[in-house]
Parts: C-alpha cells; structure tokens; sequence
C-alpha cells in the first residue's frame, strides 16, 4: 500500500507530464490509452489489497516534511499562474482570493504552532469508493476523449488545437482527485482541492472564446472563494483545536471549521448561489463537461459534505446545507424545463441531482447518507455516459438541441438506447435513482424537516416532466433525414462500458446495498441499520424484471398478429406518410411537432436571479449567525 | 405473508376492471340524468370494451403496442401492490412509470393530436404528482409506515390527522381521472378539445388496454380514498365505501359543472391547493406529533 | 357470437351543405333525442368510430379528406349518406364543384332522405347501420373462420 497509494496518485501527474511533450498523435493517442487504462488497474490493485487487508481503515504516511514542502512550492507557483492569468485580465478580485489564502496557510504551515502528528493518508470504504468512481469513469472518459477531440477540431476549424494541453489537464484533474479523496489531512486535501479548481479554470476556458474565458473566469472565482473558506478553516481548526485532521475536525463537531468547510463544498458542488459555474462549464468541449459533471469536480464538493455528514445531524449549519441542497434540487429542474439545449438540461439536472445529493448529507441521519452514496454512484454512471452520448450525438447531427433528436431511435439507434437507459437511470422506477429519492423521502419525514419534504416533491415532479419530454422526443417515430453514426470505436468502448455498469448496478442493486454501502454506514455513523427493507428490494426486481421482458413478450406477441399499419390522424388532412400534411391550397407541408418548454413560466430570465438572490441572502445569513454563534 | 393479504391482491387484480367499468357505467347514467338524459345502461363500458376487442387491428407503428401494453402491466402491478399492503410510496412510483409509459406511447405516433396531448399529459403528472408523494408522508407521519397492511391496523381512522391530504388527494383525483375542468389531455366526453387526445392513435384492442388500466388505476386511486376511513374496526369499511362513494359522486358532478381550464391555471391550482392543504397539513401534524 | 351492435360509435363528417341536416345529426345527441341510449357515441375520431354519418355532397376540395378518413376507419364499418346532398348531391348538384352523393367517392351503406333530414330518420339510419354492422362483424368471423379451417385442412 505504501507504494500504491503514491502511484495511483502521481501517476496521472507523470502521464500528463509525457502528454504535454507530445506532439505525435499516433503516440499521444497510445500514451491516452495505456494511461486510462493504468489508472484503472491501478484502483483495482489498491482495491484487491485493501480487500486482502480485511476491508479496514488504513492509516499512512505520517512523516512528510519533504512533500508538504514541495507542496506549498507548487502552491505558490499555482498562486503565481492565477496572478498572471487574471492580473492579464484585470480581474484582481481572483487575484486576491487565491494571493490570501496562499498567504495563509504558508503562514500557518511555516510560523503556525506545531502540531501533533498524524497520518496523511486514510483509505476507508468511502475514499475506495470515489477512486472507483474517478478511476472507472474518468478512466473511459480519457479514452472518449482521445476519439471525441479528433471530431471536434474536425468540425470546429477556428479553435486552436491545444490538444496536448487538453489530455494533460484531464489525467492532472485525475490525479488530483485520487489525492483529494485518500487524503486525511485538511492541508493535503486543500492543496488538491484547489488543484481542481485551476484544473477546471483552464479546461473551461479551452476554446479561448470571449464566452470560454468569461465562463472559466467565474468558475475560478467561485471555487476560490470556497478555497478561502477551506483554507480559513484549516487555520482555525490548527489554532483553536490543535488538529489537520479531517476525522478529528468531524468527529469533535467544532461549529465554525465544519461551517466553513461545508460552505467550501457548497461552491465545490455548484449549489445555489454558485450553480453559474457549473452551466458556463458547457462552452468546453464535451469531455470537460462529462468530466466535471459527472466524476470529479461536483463530486469533490459532495464527497466533502457526505465526510461532513456525522457532524452536520441536527445542526444549524446541517440545516444550512440540507435547506440550499433542497432548494437547489428543486429550482435547477425548474429551470431544467424551460431548456431545450441538451447539454443545459444535463448541467442543470446535474446540479439538482447535487442538490439532493447536498441535502441528504446536510440532514446528515444514516438514512439519508445512504441515499447520498446511492445517488452519487448513480448519478456518476449514468450522467458520464449522458454527457458522452448527446457529444457523440452532437458529432454525428451537428445538433445538441433535443428539438433536433426527433425520432433518434430510427436514426441513430446505438446512440439513441444508450440515451435512453441513460435518462430511465436518471428518474425512472425501478432505477437507481428513484429507490435513492424513496430513502430520501422517507429520512427527511423521520427528520421532521417539512421544508425538504415539500421540496423533494415538488422537484420530483418537475424532474419528471423534463425527462419524460426529452425520451418521448428520442422515441417519437417519423420519417426523417437519416444520420451518419461517425462515432469513433474508442468512443463507444466508453459508451457501452458506461451502459453496462448502469444496468449492471440496478440489477445487482440489494448486493450493492448489502456489501458497499451498508458498512460504509456503519463505519461512518457506527449504526448498522437496513435501510432498504427486502420487501422492497423484490419489489423493485420484479418491477426491473418487468421492464427488460415486456419488449420482448410483446415483439414476440405482435410478429404473428395480423395487423395493418395506418397513418395518424390529423383531420383527414395526412398527405400519407405522417410527417406532412395537406394545407388549405392543397400543397404538401411539412408537419413540425414541438416539446413544450413554458419558458414565459420556468425560463432561465424569469426565475434564474430570484433563485439567485434568494440562495444568496439565505445562506449569507444563515452563515453569519452560524459563525457568530460558533464564535461566541 | 398472510392469507387475506393474497387475497385482496387477487382479488384486485381479477375484479378490479368489472368494477371499475361498472364505476364508468354509473358516471355515464348519472352524467346523463343530470344533463336531463336516459343514458345507456351501466353495462355500456363492458359492451363498448368487447366491441374493441373485435375490431380490426390497425397500428401506427410497432412500438405503440409495446407502450400500451406496459402502460397497462405496470398500472396493474402498482395497484397489486397497495392492494397486497406493500409500500404506498412504492407503488406510487410504480404507478408514475405507468403513466409515463402512456405519454411515450402517445409521443410515439407523432401525430399533431397525440403529441400536443403527451404535453398536456406531462403538465398535468407535474401538477398532481407533488400531492401524491405528500398524501404518502402525511400517511406516513399519521401512521408510522408506508405499509398499507399496517396503515389499515390501526385504532383509528387516518383522516383525523390528515384532513388537508384529503381535500387536496380529492382535488388531484379530478386530474388522475380526467374530468372537467382538468381534463386537458382527454376526456370521456363528446366534447373534447383534441380530438381523443393522447388515446387518438390507439385503434380497437390498443384502445381497450387503455381502457381498462384506467378502471384499474381508478379502483386503485378510491382505494387509497378509502384507506383515509380504513382502521381496524370492521365498521369502518361501510364508511369508508360511502366516503368513497360520495366523493365519486361529486367528481361527476364537477364535470358536469365545471368548464375547461386554462393549462397555466390547471398548474397553478393544484400547486397552490397541494401548498395549502398538503403543506399545512403536514406541518400542523408534525407540530402535533411533536407536542405529544 | 359478440353483440357489437350495443356500441355503436359514431363519427359525424359534414360535407358541402347548407348545414341543416348537421344540425339535425348534433340534435339526435340532446336530452330530446339522446341517441346515446342506444350506447352511441359521437368519438370525431375516424380511428375509433363505427359508423360515419356523413351529411353534405362530395366536392373537389373534400374529396380526398372523405377516402382518408374512411381509409382510418378500423373494420367492420358502415356509411350512413344523411339528407339529400349526401344521397345524391342534392341541391348543390349542379354546381362546377361537386362530384355528387357521398357514394361517388366511398362505398354508401344506408341512405336517409329528407331535406333537412329529421332526427327521428337519422335515428332510424343509425339503428339500421348498427344491424348491418352487427351482420357484417358476423360475416366477417365466419370469413376468418372458413378461411382458417381452409388453411388447416391443407
């Protein structure tokens, strides 16, 4: 273990180092590969001896004078690389967020009280868990990429093609994700922490657009500014408690550290107010939204606030994160409907999915942080591979809007069933998703938390109705212009693994609960309770069972009937083939069917700011009173 | 597993469509005398159901069947299930897929009807699905489970708890059983708006299916009505059947009264009503169970 | 053998006419008349419907909207030509137009005269087209059934 865990985490920083130097793409698409799948076996190597270790905590490294050094050395050239990239830009705002808390914990790392010595690094269930996740799907990610960025500077001509650049940053994003989960000291963590954050700075901002820079300029200046809360955190919890330690900080329960760093993880994870982030993310090419959406940069934000959960039951800072997690749930599938761009839906339900995510951890009961885990690995899989499939759909119609996905069953059908166990994951009994939402319901009743009750069910309503708009767009059946599939052979490597782990993981669902996430629970809250009762678990099997046999039963049943096709009716006007009809000068014209999107109701200029503002004046007074409260 | 609980699940799952149409029959005689009427017999909807059954199939497309078919199983499992005293919530959402599979069986035709109605349709599950998954918690929070098997044992009836869950289940039920003024996506009447909305496409058989998963969900919705009266005393299921019976009663007679609504206002009702008689319910009573 | 005759569904097309005997068809469907008593329905939906009642002749532009909508109609079916300009033409006959009767273009079941035509007379066409959709359901089974046994003896 003591040379695993250092590879696994300083592998992908050397495999972006090769790529950066690569200017052959022969060999870069070689590097790309053998890269992705290294890191894979590599979390399946820490993952088979950590299993031989008998499933147990593991505690290393705890002399590290030389890295903590090197650390706070690449922290001041991060600090340097912010300064030039924003200072060019006159935004000295970001300049000072990142100079203060550089400044910071160097102060605190150089002159600050000696502290007690501890390990470094803890393996536990969770941290195995999210370098399954990061490996797995960031692993294939990588690979989408290499196929998906030859189609993408095809099309698009007048972008630069930085593509070395591009691979780099996505294994660094990697590598620094493996640090941030395995690390157990608070200043380790920040050090990769803030990382991802320039990572995702400099992956949005790929295309070099006025757009791209805009976006990837907000996105810093969020990210810092939970960065700051991070790093004020650490030095308050080194002054007043004594201790780095993440477990030591959870489980005394300090209000103000605690508050801070969920407020760190708040922005991390794109909650409202600082969901503006995760919807400028778009401008990037497809792999960088996948990636941030789906594997690391949000799921560093939860998987902070789930390490946070113990300490957030039945407190005034749990009932900040649980009531701007339930908000944030239910405002981003508002604004979900009005949005007819596929991209835009998938961020915006990604930051509802986070929402309920942040929620359930906020609540911070066993029951509610074992739907978390159920959402986060659900939401991981099933989004990476939404992400995946509309950017392959993108290249093959030159569209991403849904509008434009009419009747993509008959036209691309490979793409179209991915999309569509892709989106049944995402909202659909008996999936994943929604026995998650069924714990979740129930928790928030045992809370006594009205509020998020009332939440939960509106946002699943709303939920509902965007999904079900945009598969009935995909399965509509007309006759339309076919399309060519261009999608390249290492894209749908990807793209079938990902299918394959989402039906994989809803079948096999009560192991999963039984094996992963129960004693996950237990090693967490030290409770063993189930959950999910077994009544339940078989209803759900059946009902999986139902779904996969139906088709079949009934193509079986239909091949013998006789039967005769007929055109629709649209008062006796069809010119005969469903898709055009006879106008009032008897011409032929073409019969545009549309989704409803009630943008005057749920669109982005009506509700975005009021959400905004509303987040904004919540929290800002919820903290307030927390930190005061913890102060005094 | 005990034995009554099999068999009130096959019972539903056998009975449920007679009564269910008989249901329909009673709404078409009684809609017929209070417009001044004779009616058909209350038979009709079994007479019109074999009629479909001997028609000529015609389809659309291939996979309309197939959405058909499900939209029916999937109607029939969540009511099985309530029936049978499993999870309230459970089914529920099984009850949601069903309805999902209705909508995409209805896109699947693009046809101008059929898919302005799958819009409607969706609009109309945003509007009642809120107070459908609170009517859940409030039962919940009333009675300490989501197991209707254990709901129905208690000393007393639900509704004393859950008044407000009442009102706004019985609200919502106007949408669920597409009366007027909701019935934006398709009505039983003459008078539709779409032609026959998201069942435009669905020809004889197909069109029976539809048929009769809608007696089966109504049996299952008055069911959940009756479980408001439902306690451990056998006395309470002749209250209950009248409760249900009275509430089926004046559904008729809102949709004989009552003109279309506007979308945005079928919408904005039933939030507001599932606000204010949910929401207030369900924070009175956790206050309630708090003081005790 | 099952009785289809207890559900009969109508689907009301007015053609070219003067509108007359279309008010006459909505009339049989009031408290007066109330033709659902018989368990008829006015669906508007040529894919759910039985019998269409048309009223008004054939012209040009409507030609082709008739041969779709009866082309909609799931078998068995039967056409009811309501009022003279259904019949024959009536009235507009002669005009640059009109092609005839409603059984120039699709094959006519029943006829009912009348200028308008009385409800009392459409009620009776409806009645007679529900016997002949009963005979034809019948014809049609023995048809299948004939045909199958001729299948299986082979």
């Amino acid at each position: 273990m003591e040379i695993l865990i250092p590879l696994l985490i300083l592998f992908p920083f050397a495999v972006a180092a090769v790529l950066v130097f690569l200017r052959k793409q022969k060999v870069r698409d070689i590097v790309m590969y053998t890269g992705s799948v290294l890191v894979m076996v590599l979390a399946g190597l820490v993952l088979f001896f950590w299993i031989q270790n008998g499933c147990t905590p593991i505690e290393l490294f705890v002399n590290t004078h030389l890295v903590d050094s090197l650390m706070l050395a690449v922290e001041f050239f991060l600090m340097g690389l912010v300064a030039a990239l924003c200072g060019r830009r006159h935004k000295y705002l970001i300049v000072l967020l990142s100079v203060t808390q550089t400044l910071l914990l160097a102060w605190l790392e150089l002159f600050g009280p000696a502290l007690p010595e501890m390990a470094h690094i803890r393996i536990d269930r969770l941290s195995i868990l999210m370098c399954l996740i990061v490996a797995v799907i960031g692993g294939l990610i990588c690979l989408y990429a290499v196929g998906y960025m030859r189609g993408y500077h095809h099309h698009h001509k007048e972008f630069r093609d930085r593509r070395p650049f591009f691979f780099a940053m996505l294994f660094v994003f990697l590598g620094a994700m493996f640090g941030l989960v395995l690390s157990e000291n608070l200043l380790w963590i920040d050090f990769f922490w803030e990382i991802t954050s320039i990572c995702s700075f400099l992956l949005i901002g790929y295309t070099q657009t006025e757009e791209a820079i805009h976006n990837s300029l907000r996105a810093l200046w969020m990210n810092l500014l939970g960065g700051l809360g991070f790093a004020v955190a650490i030095t308050y919890s080194a002054l007043s408690l004594s201790t780095v330690s993440l477990q030591a900080v959870v489980s005394q329960g300090a209000v103000i550290p605690v508050a801070l760093l969920a407020f760190a993880g708040l922005t991390k994870s794109a909650q409202f107010p600082f969901s503006q982030w995760l919807l400028g993310a778009m401008v990037a090419p497809t792999p960088t939204s996948a990636l941030l959406h789906s594997a690391t940069m949000v799921k560093a934000g939860v998987y902070m606030l789930l390490r946070l959960s113990p300490a957030l039951n039945d407190t005034l800072t749990g009932q900040m994160v649980a009531l701007i997690g339930g908000f944030t749930f239910f405002a981003a599938s508002l604004l979900a409907i009005s949005q007819s761009d596929g991209k835009k839906v998938l961020a915006y339900s990604t930051i509802s999915n986070l929402g309920l995510i942040t929620a359930c951890a906020g609540v911070g009961m066993h029951e509610t942080v074992w739907a978390a885990i159920f959402l986060l690995i659900f939401h991981a899989v099933s989004k990476s591979m939404l992400f995946q499939d509309v950017g392959a759909v993108e290249n093959a119609l030159g569209s991403r809007d849904i509008e434009d996905m009419q009747a993509l069953m008959l036209r691309l059908p490979r793409l179209a069933s991915i999309m569509v166990i892709g989106i049944a994951g995402m909202f659909l009994a008996p999936f994943g998703m929604l026995i998650s939402k069924w714990a979740a319901l129930k928790a928030f009743v045992d809370a006594d938390n009205v509020l998020l009750v009332l939440l939960l069910a509106f946002g699943s309503a709303t939920t509902m109705f965007y999904w079900t708009k945009w598969l009935g767009r995909i399965l509509s059946i007309s006759r339309v212009r076919m399309a060519h599939d261009v999608t390249k052979p290492n894209e749908w490597v990807s793209l079938y693994a990902h299918a394959v782990f989402m039906v994989l993981l809803c079948a096999t669902f009560p192991l999963l609960s039984g094996w992963v996430v129960d004693p996950m629970l237990t090693e967490m809250f030290s409770v063993s309770v189930q959950v999910l009762s077994t009544d339940n678990m078989l209803l759900m099997i059946i009902m999986l069972c139902c779904i996969f046999l139906l088709p079949s039963c009934s193509y079986l049943f239909t091949r013998n009937l006789s039967h005769r096709y007929v055109i629709s009716y649209m008062g006796g006007a069809n010119a005969g083939d469903n898709n055009h009809f006879v106008d009032s000068l008897g011409e032929k014209k073409e019969l545009q069917i549309s989704n409803w999107y009630m943008t005057d109701l749920f669109g982005e200029k009506r509700l975005l700011h009021p959400c905004i503002i509303i987040s904004a004046a919540g929290l800002a007074v919820m903290l307030c009173i927390i930190l005061v409260g913890g102060a005094v | 597993m005990d034995i009554t609980r099999v068999l009130s699940c096959v019972g539903y799952i056998l009975l449920a469509p007679f009564l269910g149409g008989l249901l329909d029959g009673m709404d078409r005689k009684i809609s017929a005398r209070m417009q001044g009427r004779r009616g058909p017999s209350v038979f009709q909807p079994f007479y019109d159901i074999v009629k479909l059954f001997n028609k000529q199939i015609f389809l659309v497309n291939r996979s309309q069947f197939f959405m058909v078919v499900s939209y029916l199983v999937f109607v029939i499992f969540s009511g099985a299930l309530i029936f049978a005293g499993y999870d309230l919530l459970m089914g529920f959402f099984a009850l949601t897929t069903a309805a999902m599979f209705l909508v995409l069986a209805a896109c699947s035709t693009h046809s101008p009807f059929g898919a302005l109605a799958s819009q409607r349709e969706l609009l109309q599950m945003m509007a009642y699905e809120p107070m459908v998954l609170l009517t859940c918690v409030g039962f919940y929070l009333a009675t300490g489970s989501f197991q209707v098997a254990e709901i129905t044992q208690n000393t007393w009836s639900p509704i004393v708890y859950l008044p407000g869950f009442f009102l706004g289940f019985s609200f919502i039920l106007t949408i669920k059983m597409r009366k007027s003024p909701f019935d934006l996506s398709t009505g039983h009447h003459a008078h539709q708006e779409m032609v026959r909305g998201v069942t435009t496409e669905m020809v004889g058989s197909l069109y029976a299916v539809t048929e009769i998963a809608e007696w089966y969900e109504n049996v299952m919705l008055l069911g959940i009505l009756a479980l408001f009266f439902i306690n451990q005393n056998p006395l309470s299921w002749p209250l209950a059947i009248l409760a249900v019976l009275a509430v089926y009663f004046l559904e008729i007679l809102v949709d004989n009264t009552a003109a279309r609504l506007k979308w945005d206002k079928v919408f904005s009702s039933s939030w507001l009503v599932t606000l204010l008689c949910g929401g207030l319910n369900l924070l009175v009573l956790d206050l309630v169970i708090h003081l005790l | 053998m099952a009785k289809l005759k207890r559900s009969p569904w109508l689907l009301h097309y007015d053609g070219s006419s003067c509108n007359g005997c279309d008010i006459e068809v909505l009339a049989c469907l009031t408290p007066v008349y109330d033709i659902e008593r018989f368990g008829a329905v006015n669906t508007g939906n040529p894919l759910h419907a039985d019998i269409l009642l048309i009223t008004g002749g054939i012209n040009s532009q409507n030609q082709a909207v008739v041969q779709q909508i009866y082309s909609q109609m799931p078998a068995p079916k039967v056409v009811v030509a309501v009022g003279a300009c259904a019949c024959t033409g009536g009235i507009f006959k002669e005009c640059y137009n009109i092609r005839g009767g409603v059984d120039t273009t699709i094959p006519v079941d029943i006829y009912v005269p009348g200028c308008a035509a009385r409800p009392e007379s459409i009620i009776d066409g409806v009645v007679q087209a529900v016997e002949l959709f009963q005979k034809k359901h019948e014809e049609f089974m023995r048809r299948h059934r004939e045909e199958k046994h001729h299948h299986d003896g082979k």
